[in-house]
């Protein structure tokens, strides 16, 4: 079956982001296919390739980035709101020169899109879970 | 329909909303905070009622991150995380109740 997961909160914060992703695994180990997850809202933080927890805690990013979630052409389905991401400082590289910023801190296992991709995960997917606080 | 629940009962009243308007074939699957309500006497009559129909499954690494594995209501089904998705997979349109 096909499953997008929609994430509204950052990691270490809530624990939205660490149930998703239990789920999303045991969603893969059971032979169903994770089409895309969406992060939303504060949501945007667990795509920040500069996180950098303590040794003996979990990389809330490098987990979402080790599952390897991508499409038929190889892009990844861990995709990024543009506009919910760029107010709050997270940035790829094709927006940081847009906007004349010398720095980006998106994960090279997400990228960055709009809202359409979360309507398209809807029409596209047999389920939509969402993981919020 | 599935309905997920993830604060408690006594920080938000979300359970509630939920029981209000849950259908007589949806099912309620309780995460994060939201097992605070499977405890024994954290257990509302609506809840209660739904769960002797074997409709409210609780998540159980939740339940025993919270210390509360020994007070959950008997007839509270425990599911892992592979549950949850059988869950998910079993009962169509998933509501977040968040």
């Amino acid at each position: 079956m096909k499953i997008s997961i929609q994430i509204n909160e950052g990691p270490y914060q809530h624990q939205a982001s660490d149930t998703a992703y239990q789920f999303a695994k045991a969603a893969i180990d059971k032979g169903h296919e994770i089409f895309r997850v969406f992060f939303y809202h504060d949501g945007v933080n667990n795509a920040s390739r500069f996180t950098l927890p303590p040794q003996d805690d979990r990389n809330v990013v490098n987990q979402w980035a080790e599952l390897g979630i991508k499409n038929a052409d190889g892009e990844p389905e861990l995709v990024v709101c543009i506009a919910a991401a760029l107010r709050r400082g997270m940035l790829d590289e094709s927006e940081a020169s847009k906007n004349g910023i010398d720095g980006n801190n998106i994960h090279p296992a997400f990228r960055i899109s709009g809202l359409g991709q979360l309507i398209e995960a809807g029409i596209q997917s047999d389920r939509l879970v969402v993981f919020g606080d | 329909m599935l309905h997920t629940v993830n604060k408690s009962s006594f920080e938000r009243n979300s359970l509630q909303s939920c029981l209000n308007i849950i259908d007589d074939t949806s099912v309620i699957l309780l995460i994060e905070d939201g097992v605070i309500s499977a405890a024994n006497n954290a257990n509302s009559s609506m809840l209660a009622e739904l769960a002797t129909q074997g409709r409210v499954y609780a998540l159980q690494g939740d339940v025993e991150a919270r210390g509360i594995s020994s007070k959950v209501a008997d007839n509270i089904k425990l599911v892992d995380y592979a549950g949850f998705v059988d869950l998910v997979v079993e009962h169509g349109t998933a509501v977040s109740w968040v």
